[in-house]
């Protein structure tokens, strides 16, 4: 469906968009992850034809798209702060996109009217935009891209603006009605949370390259690399050398799982995985932080980071106190050099 | 860059006409004529410049000119600021015909706003009568006249844009612990300042240029430096000495528009725009209240006064009021004389205002559109191009076509298309001016949007921009109107085929004795000021936009 | 000229769509007529803002000549005559008509006319006949008027001459135009000049300046707010009762007033007058030259100088031109009207104005 082949954009001297090489398959939901000014947004503006490639190309149901402009490109894109037009009601919004396609009139209706139910917003189309809560200004907006029936939706931070609860329930709603419409989409967040919940592949970028491209459970497993594991929020990230089964570290010797890369390597251990035992490594308790089903713990070595642990309810030590830590193997991940991995990954992936 | 190539491409291409038009109707008319002066037989005289610029005079008059400009600025923005708001902000019965009457004395010949501006502080008249108070002959009855004249730039420019303002964003800022001042100040201000900035720029150029109010009003005690430029020009045809003065009023002006640009250049922001019809609510609570009284009195002194004057006296007949002026209009006079036959004069009016309209809207609007995104050094300058015209003398304009446009294909000094192009001169900057803020505050990202819903940049802009900045366009389009019936500028200058229009009929009727004449030139400038009422009202009206009613 | 005719091509090019089209036929019309071959069917008059004629006089020249007129209106007499002298070589028209004799000669020493001696110009009064390049065609004097009503209640008798104006009784009862920038004004101005002599005009000034005399800008304003005899004057409650106008007001009044009265609300100090003389001349340049002098012969003949003084108020020149009722029932005629050689307005105009200025204004 979308491919895009040694994308770049430069902002002067600056690179936003670095040689990107990505595939979005047919039905396909991607979404790309990053930190603020990684190059998120871009990729999306570049896809859509809003922002000229320096190099590289894009190509959409394989035909390239240099010189096509953005109108005429048959993608969606839903805007970060929605972009409603303030001077056209709910329906006047939402049945824009078919007007541009010369759409005859009683079928626009129809399908605003369509579009407003799918929503949830039913027979909300003579209200003036202005009027409408964030939510809903959420909810028109995405009926408006869904509108003239792009090939490919993109969505840009698409509930970043919105509560918790109704995040959570609006990825479900999402991603069930993405799958009955068959659309294929393109998001951009950096909320770890709303990508895993929406994507059927994720794609974490950083200084507007692609670090890490697989299914959610993939990158949640392997990280691979430093700035991948911390931007998923990893704290326990550690210079190691490993031979064998075992890694040398700032916190001793921990046990990898069979298998693991050797050599000069950087080592990750998921909070889990951090055991309070007799005997181990040495640590005092700095801070306590309750979870609701377990406790975070900062734990201070006599050498290293500090180490977060993630302690059930009963077990949690006072703050102070002097503990020993033993490490888990299966929650220990040996991560390759930075950037080593990630790029295109596999392509055509598909729900189906 | 390619985008950026693409992107320039497209405005130059926007360029093109307003650059033609400018280089045509301004540029080489001004430059011949000062060259003219400068070069009278093919060398350079620029000693010239030295010595007239070391006359005390000279210098006497650019101080003066300056003075009065900025204080009749300063007045202006202080009484009509307030009038922007209440009209942006207060809903109230009649706000529309107010708003269309307040521009009226845009389009009052010069010689009438003296009368009636006499009859407001002059012997016997209003002040006068009520405190024996007489400002005529004094520089307040000036720069009075200028407030008088420059309300409706003020009201209209800020007003326009500020009715579009997002209320919301104040009341954010007063939820974060601002008081209702320092809200406005902090969050509204801010926003208002590139159209309170142009509107204060206009007002400056206009009253800077000042003509025949400073004549009328300021009696020979009073010079600005445009009546002097006429005085050498029109009267005793030194054009040395008005090409010296040309250019000093070009450097000054250049001067103001420099300064202008710096201020305007790093306030200019996206804003939120949300139909006026959701900002305006009835005013509420005294202070509210108080607010819109003021500015109904001030309204009412300052401008339905002097207008109410000439209302009266085209109804004050020497056996007490009646129509006889009016019907004297419309019939042929004892001797078969007929002077003026005042339909054909409304006919012509609308004529040269209407195709003045049309090319000040269609140039004005190619150039703000290829100046809505903020770029290189040349747009910018092209920018400030757009401002001269106000600020150049219009005798020089004027006398300019006279030796430049004689030529085929542009031996257009006997036509009738000529009129409305000096017109449309004065009226561009106003377009522009009143509609680039607005388009400039329009988000980028909601032409995206459009773009991605498949909508053409052109399909975009109409879609976009266009009911966005309809508003501003009716606005401008109705000073361009204003300013054609009023026939400013170089119009009084160039010659012209003989289809008079109102303003010239009334000053012809004035120039005669008898009290028909006179009876009946304020019957027709009330019947001028009738029709610039109205049709800035239907302009209003006009509705080009398709927003209800789609489905 | 050739680079000038080619940057307009160019530009013209770009222009394209201003619209500019909607002014083609006629424009084409006269570029028709600049190639020569066929002969152009118009003729072009500039004149002043004052001129008028009435449309069946046009229409009597289009039938004696296949010609039609075509009136530019280039501002007051000053302006206009300079915007010829700026434009020589290449005029607007073809006629110009409105340059009297305070004028006169900067616009003939300019060389914007083409010697023509009109036919008919043997009934022309020789006293008129001031340069042999240009045509008499008016005369006018600029007077002194009175507010007939304000003499009759203070039982004061009206002044008649530039003397009178100076005594006591008339002190504060004077309102005068700025010789600089208006017309009259400085027909009053040369008046002055021409009674007491280049020696003593200033000292006569001094004397109108200390009693009282009042000056404004123009015409309008001195007769339309400051004159207490003309309708403006009464809305405006003008305190003035003399005002330097013209001898053709008083029938003017009573032209346009309904009901018109018996006498004329005003009247005419006749020996306050300065007399002009408007001319019209060929000029240099003219695209139509023969239409051109058709017009002059038109100019001064009977037709058309029978219809003028209801026009534009203004005498005939022409010896067989009759008055109309109006002017003399309610005119005035006026005898001994003062003058000055045009050559000598020309060489002293601004050198007067300034010292009027440094007299009166300071």
């Amino acid at each position: 469906m979308l491919t895009l082949d040694g994308a770049t954009v430069r902002f002067g001297a600056r690179a936003v968009l670095d040689a990107v090489d990505l595939t979005v398959g047919e039905h396909e939901i991607v979404c790309v992850l990053g930190p603020s000014g990684s190059g998120k947004s871009t990729l999306l503006r570049a896809v859509a034809g809003l922002q000229a490639l320096d190099a590289g190309r894009v190509l959409l149901g394989g035909a390239d798209q240099a010189g096509v402009p953005a109108h005429r490109r048959g993608v969606g894109l839903m805007f970060q702060d929605h972009q409603l037009f303030p001077q056209k009601d709910v329906a006047g919004n939402v049945a824009f996109g078919p007007r541009m396609h010369g759409v005859p009139k009683e079928e626009r209706a129809a399908r605003v009217g369509e579009l407003l139910d799918l929503v949830g917003l039913p027979g909300a189309g003579r209200r003036s935009v202005a009027a409408l809560s964030g939510g809903e200004q959420q909810r028109v907006a995405l009926a408006r891209a869904l509108a003239p029936r792009p090939r490919l939706l993109m969505l840009d931070e698409p509930l970043g603006q919105l509560d918790r609860g109704l995040r959570e329930r609006l990825v479900v709603e999402l991603r069930a009605l993405f799958g009955r419409l068959g659309t294929t989409v393109l998001a951009v967040t950096h909320d770890q949370g709303e990508a895993f919940a929406l994507a059927d592949r994720v794609v974490v970028m950083r200084d507007g390259r692609i670090v890490r491209s697989g299914t959610p459970v993939d990158v949640w497993r392997q990280p691979g690399s430093e700035f991948v594991a911390r931007f998923l929020g990893f704290e326990n990230v550690v210079p190691a050398t490993v031979s064998g089964a075992v890694a040398e570290t700032a916190w001793g010797r921990i046990p990898v799982p069979d298998g693991s890369p050797q050599g000069s390597r950087t080592l990750l251990v998921r909070p889990a995985g951090v055991l309070v035992t007799d005997g181990g490594l040495a640590c005092r308790v700095e801070s306590r932080t309750f979870r609701g089903h377990h406790v975070t713990v900062v734990l201070r070595p006599a050498d290293g980071p500090p180490l977060e642990a993630e302690l059930p309810l009963r077990e949690v030590p006072e703050v102070g106190a002097e503990v020993t830590v033993a490490f888990r193997t299966e929650e220990v991940v040996v991560l390759d050099g930075d950037e080593a991995k990630g790029g295109g990954g596999p392509g055509g992936q598909s729900r189906s | 860059m390619r985008r950026d190539l693409r992107g320039n491409a497209a405005r130059l291409g926007l360029m093109v006409l307003p650059v033609a038009f400018f280089a045509v109707f301004f540029a080489w008319p001004v430059v011949s004529i000062v060259e003219r002066g400068l070069r009278p037989d093919g060398a350079w005289d620029l000693g010239e410049i030295g010595t007239t610029l070391g006359r005390s005079d000279i210098l006497g008059v650019l101080g003066f000119t300056v003075w009065q400009a900025a204080a009749s600025t300063g007045l202006t923005l202080l009484v009509a600021l307030p009038g922007a708001y209440v009209f942006a902000r207060f809903a109230f019965p009649g706000k529309g015909v107010l708003r269309a009457v307040v521009t009226v004395p845009f389009v009052l010949p010069t010689v009438l706003v003296g009368t009636a501006f006499l009859a407001l502080v002059g012997r016997g008249g209003f002040t006068d009568e009520l405190w024996g108070l007489r400002l005529d002959t004094t520089v307040w009855a000036i720069l009075l006249a200028h407030v008088f004249f420059n309300y409706a730039v003020v009201v209209r420019t800020v007003g326009g844009l500020w009715a579009q303002l997002d209320p919301r964003q104040e009341e954010a800022a007063r939820v974060l612990g601002a008081s209702r001042w320092a809200a406005w100040r902090t969050v509204t201000l801010p926003a208002l300042v590139p159209a309170v900035s142009a509107a204060a720029l206009m007002v400056f150029l206009f009253t800077f240029t000042s003509f025949g109010v400073v004549q009328i009003l300021g009696g020979d005690a009073y010079t600005t430096l445009e009546a002097e430029i006429y005085r050498q020009t029109a009267r005793l045809l030194d054009l040395r000495t008005a090409a010296v003065l040309t250019l000093v009023q070009f450097a000054a002006v250049g001067a103001i528009l420099a300064v202008h640009a710096r201020t305007v250049r790093r306030r200019e922001t996206s804003l939120r725009l949300v139909s006026p019809e959701l900002t305006a609510r009835p005013p509420r609570g005294a202070g509210q209240w108080a607010l819109l009284g003021g500015v109904l009195v001030s309204v009412a002194l300052l401008v339905l006064l002097p207008l109410g004057v000439l209302v009266e006296r085209s109804f004050a007949t020497p056996e007490g009021y009646g129509l006889r002026y009016y019907r004297a209009l419309g019939s042929l006079d004892a001797s078969g004389t007929f002077l003026v036959p005042p339909l054909e004069a409304v006919g012509n009016s609308l004529r040269y205002a209407v195709a003045a309209t049309a090319i000040a809207v269609v140039v004005g609007g190619l150039a703000a559109a290829a100046l809505t995104r903020r770029a290189g050094r040349l747009v910018r300058g092209f920018d400030a191009l757009l401002m001269l015209p106000l600020g150049v003398s219009a005798v020089t304009v004027g006398f300019g076509f006279l030796i430049t446009l004689d030529e085929p294909p542009f031996d257009l000094r006997a036509s009738w298309i000529l009129v409305p192009l000096a017109q449309a001169l004065v009226g561009v900057p106003f377009v522009v001016r009143t509609m680039l803020p607005v388009l400039r505050a329009v988000d980028q990202r909601l032409r995206e949007a459009a773009a991605v819903l498949g909508a053409s940049p052109w399909r975009a802009w109409r879609e976009v921009d266009l009911p966005l900045v309809r508003r501003a366009l009716l606005i401008a389009a109705g000073f361009a109107f204003a300013v054609s019936l009023g026939e400013f500028g170089a119009t009084v200058f160039i010659a012209r085929p003989d289809n008079p229009t109102l303003p010239v009929a009334v000053a012809r009727l004035l120039g005669r004795p008898g009290e028909l004449n006179y009876g009946q030139a304020m019957a027709l400038s009330t019947i001028l000021m009738v029709v610039c009422a109205v049709s800035l009202l239907l302009l209003e009206r006009l509705r080009t936009d398709r927003t209800t009613g789609e489905f | 000229m050739h680079t000038k005719k080619a940057a307009a091509v160019a530009l013209a090019a770009a222009l394209g769509v201003t619209g500019l089209a909607a002014c083609s036929t006629e424009d084409a019309r006269e570029a028709a007529g600049k190639t020569g071959a066929p002969a152009p069917k118009t003729v072009t008059l500039v004149s002043h803002d004052s001129f008028n004629a009435s449309k069946e006089v046009l229409a009597e020249f289009t039938k004696q000549t296949g010609l039609t007129v075509k009136v530019l209106k280039a501002g007051d007499a000053g302006e206009a005559v300079n915007k010829e002298i700026l434009t020589k070589g290449s005029p607007q028209g073809d006629v110009f008509f409105g340059v009297d004799n305070t004028l006169l000669s900067r616009a003939v020493d300019n060389g914007i006319f083409v010697p023509y001696e009109a036919k008919g110009a043997d009934r022309i009064p020789e006293t008129f006949k001031l340069d042999e390049r240009v045509t008499p065609v008016d005369t006018g004097d600029v007077c002194v008027n009175y507010d007939k009503k304000y003499f009759a209640d203070k039982k004061l008798a009206p002044p008649q001459t530039f003397d009178d104006l100076a005594k006591p009784e008339y002190k504060d009862l004077l309102v005068v135009e700025n010789p600089e920038r208006s017309s009259p004004g400085l027909g009053f101005l040369l008046g002055t000049v021409a009674k007491y002599g280049d020696e003593g005009w200033q000292d006569y000034w001094k004397k109108l300046k200390a009693n009282g005399v009042r000056t404004v800008d123009s015409w309008e304003l001195a007769y339309n707010q400051e004159f207490s005899g003309s309708a403006g004057g009464k809305e405006a409650k003008g305190d003035r009762p003399l005002v330097v106008s013209y001898a053709s007001s008083p029938p003017v009044e009573v032209l346009y007033a309904d009901p018109q009265p018996k006498e004329a609300p005003t009247g005419v100090s006749t020996g306050t007058c300065f007399r002009q003389i408007e001319f019209a001349g060929l000029l240099e340049g003219a695209k139509n030259p023969e239409g051109g002098k058709a017009l002059i012969d038109f100019l001064v003949s009977k037709k058309f100088q029978d219809d003028m003084p209801l026009q534009m108020f203004v005498n005939p020149v022409a010896k067989d031109a009759a008055l109309p009722e109006l002017f003399t029932k309610h005119g005035v005629v006026v005898e001994k009207p003062e003058t000055v050689a045009p050559e000598k307005i020309t060489e002293n105009r601004e050198a007067w104005i300034q010292q009027w200025s440094s007299l009166v204004l300071k």
